[in-house]
């Protein structure tokens, strides 16, 4: 049994790394994941991949704003120290709508980003998890599980068939960056 | 995308028939809203005659406003060099088209309003810029260089007349490339889109400003031309999802899917909130200040027989498209945008009647015959002449550029 964890298909061209996907899945072969350096429309539903939860923590994070926004302003304008502005009461609602919606788009905002990052690992300092470097630049991967799917001589044929340029066989999940 | 080619089997030089049900109904909503006018001018009532013209002028300038927005979207489409709405364009275009119609309608409106003193009367009656006059009102006479009868009549002219030109340019120029093919008409359109939208957006306030601020001419808001403008667009994507449903519905426009609508469906979202941050930011701006001579705009819709419609208005236009299309799946079904695009343009119904009636029958207002009527009148009026005019032309336009990327469209 090698100690082969990842197996990598690399492809030049976004069309043939779809069609190298086809070619796998006809075969029943699990694919792991797929990197490409630019958005690849319709692959998230040949994958099956799930959508994204992102929009639950923006309306978290947006809800989060608006209690904070209007918290802050009831807290200074109205409780700690009021003040008469034009004869206004101090509790008016319609000064706390520009500020209370702005706080609400910045804390969501900010929530997402950060989000974003924890997901992908992508915080400063972190070290990115990258399973095939070229990835990021020019070249359209697909990830299989080695152990998952044991046929390798058929994985290869396959992603050689649909054109991969090169196939590699990963003993390590991340390459470093070393 | 490269040679990843999609086959497809549809028929773009299918056309709309337009027959039976659909044609007989929108003749009987003229002729309905032929006789709800009539009953409203003859009547010997004048506070009914003018409620009547209150209401012409209110459907004759949603039905331009929403024509307007279909050479906007036209427009707009071309200078962005948008791809996904290449297949359904065709209904902006129609809409585009029959821009003069809807122009000249208006203009007859505002005029027959001038003539007989039923609209506009509070900045042309007799006496208001004459300083030995006992109606004189000094408000009034300082904005009469700009705000007379002579000069309000020109600017609607060549307003309207110019939106109507560029609008028909861009329907032609679709039809023609139709013919024959190449990127002629593609690029012409694109420049013409950007010489329009920069005369369409320095200009529609200020055809707003004449046209409805203008009732209550001692008030203004330099708010109020994008406020409408926010209004024109919301509604005019709303009609565009509308009629793209309902062809659908008829068993036409098969490449048009989810994916198209779920874009149409963020327009109308995003522009509704963009519609309330533009309302909400005059009236912060004029509740702030507290100046008597902006306040009165806001008091005279806060009399009881304003007060329902007016917070009304914000909910409907507002809170509505907020919860009924935050979700993705909303964004993606017929049935959820038709209900929200028909509740939008009632809506915005209610937006322009909070912007006409106090300043044209005030207290007189009411909500019967002469309403409804009228806009099921106009509603006809526009249904006929638009889907007359869609079933006149193949439905897609074949020779689009970005056709092929239209139809592969995803989000």
């Amino acid at each position: 049994m090698s100690n082969t964890k990842y197996i990598l298909g690399s492809f030049a061209d976004p069309d043939e790394m779809m069609a190298g996907i086809d070619k796998l899945q006809k075969n029943n072969i699990s694919i792991y994941d797929c990197f490409t350096p630019m958005p690849i429309h319709g692959i998230e539903a040949k994958l099956g991949v799930a959508p994204s939860r992102l929009p639950y923590a923006a309306f978290g994070f947006g809800a989060l704003g608006t209690v904070l926004g209007f918290s802050l302003l009831y807290y200074t304008m109205v409780h700690d120290w009021p003040m008469n502005i034009g004869g206004k009461p101090s509790f008016a609602i319609p000064n706390f709508v520009p500020v209370t919606f702005e706080v609400t788009i910045l804390i969501c905002a900010l929530g997402m980003v950060a989000t974003f990052f924890y997901r992908n690992h992508l915080f400063p300092g972190r070290t990115p998890r990258v399973m095939d470097l070229r990835a990021t630049d020019d070249r359209f991967v697909i990830a299989i599980d080695a152990k998952e799917n044991t046929d390798h001589a058929l994985i290869d044929g396959l992603l050689k068939e649909a054109g991969a340029v090169e196939v590699k066989y990963n003993d390590r999940k991340y390459v470093s960056y070393e | 995308m490269g040679n990843h080619s999609h086959h497809h089997s549809y028929n773009f030089d299918e056309r709309f028939e337009f027959a039976g049900k659909a044609k007989m109904f929108s003749i009987i909503a003229v002729v309905v809203g032929l006789a709800a006018i009539a009953f409203g001018l003859l009547s010997s009532e004048h506070v009914i005659v003018e409620r009547t013209y209150a209401n012409l002028l209110l459907m004759g300038y949603y039905f331009t406003c929403v024509c307007a927005a279909g050479a906007f979207f036209c427009a707009l489409q071309f200078v962005t060099q948008s791809a996904w709405s290449a297949g359904l364009i065709r209904v902006p275009q129609a809409m585009a088209s029959i821009l003069p119609i809807a122009s000249v309608i208006l203009l007859v409106i505002c005029g027959l309003g001038l003539t007989t003193h039923n609209l506009y009367h509070h900045w042309n009656a007799d006496g208001l810029t004459d300083p030995n006059s006992p109606n004189y009102d000094a408000l009034v006479a300082g904005k009469s260089a700009f705000l007379n009868v002579p000069g309000f009549l020109i600017r609607q002219v060549i307003f309207m007349g110019t939106y109507s030109i560029f609008a028909i340019t861009f329907a032609k120029l679709s039809y023609k490339e139709d013919l024959e093919g190449g990127l002629t008409s593609y690029k012409k359109s694109f420049k013409l889109s950007a010489i329009f939208l920069v005369i369409f957006g320095f200009t529609t306030p200020i055809w707003s400003f004449d046209t409805i601020m203008s009732l209550e001419a001692h008030w203004f808001s330099t708010m109020f031309g994008w406020y409408n403008f926010a209004a024109m667009w919301v509604s005019g994507i709303s009609v565009i999802t509308i009629i793209v449903i309902a062809l659908k519905k008829a068993g036409y426009l098969n490449w048009v899917n989810e994916n198209h609508l779920h874009d149409l469906g963020k327009l109308m979202f995003g522009f509704s909130i963009f519609w309330t941050y533009v309302w909400f930011a005059q009236f912060i701006l004029i509740w702030y200040s507290n100046i008597p001579e902006e306040t009165v705009y806001f008091y005279k819709r806060w009399e009881p027989e304003y007060k329902p419609w007016f917070w009304l208005s914000i909910i409907i236009n507002f809170v509505a498209p907020l919860l009924l299309l935050v979700d993705r799946d909303a964004k993606r079904k017929q049935n959820s945008m038709l209900f929200v695009a028909i509740v939008l343009l009632c809506g915005h119904w209610l937006d322009y009647y909070i912007m006409i009636m106090p300043g044209t029958v005030e207290s007189h207002r009411g909500f019967g015959i002469i309403e409804i009527g009228t806009a099921i009148g106009f509603v006809g009026l526009f249904v006929f002449l638009v889907m007359n005019k869609i079933s006149k032309h193949p439905l897609a336009a074949k020779n689009h550029p970005f056709l092929d990327e239209s139809l592969n469209h995803q989000i």
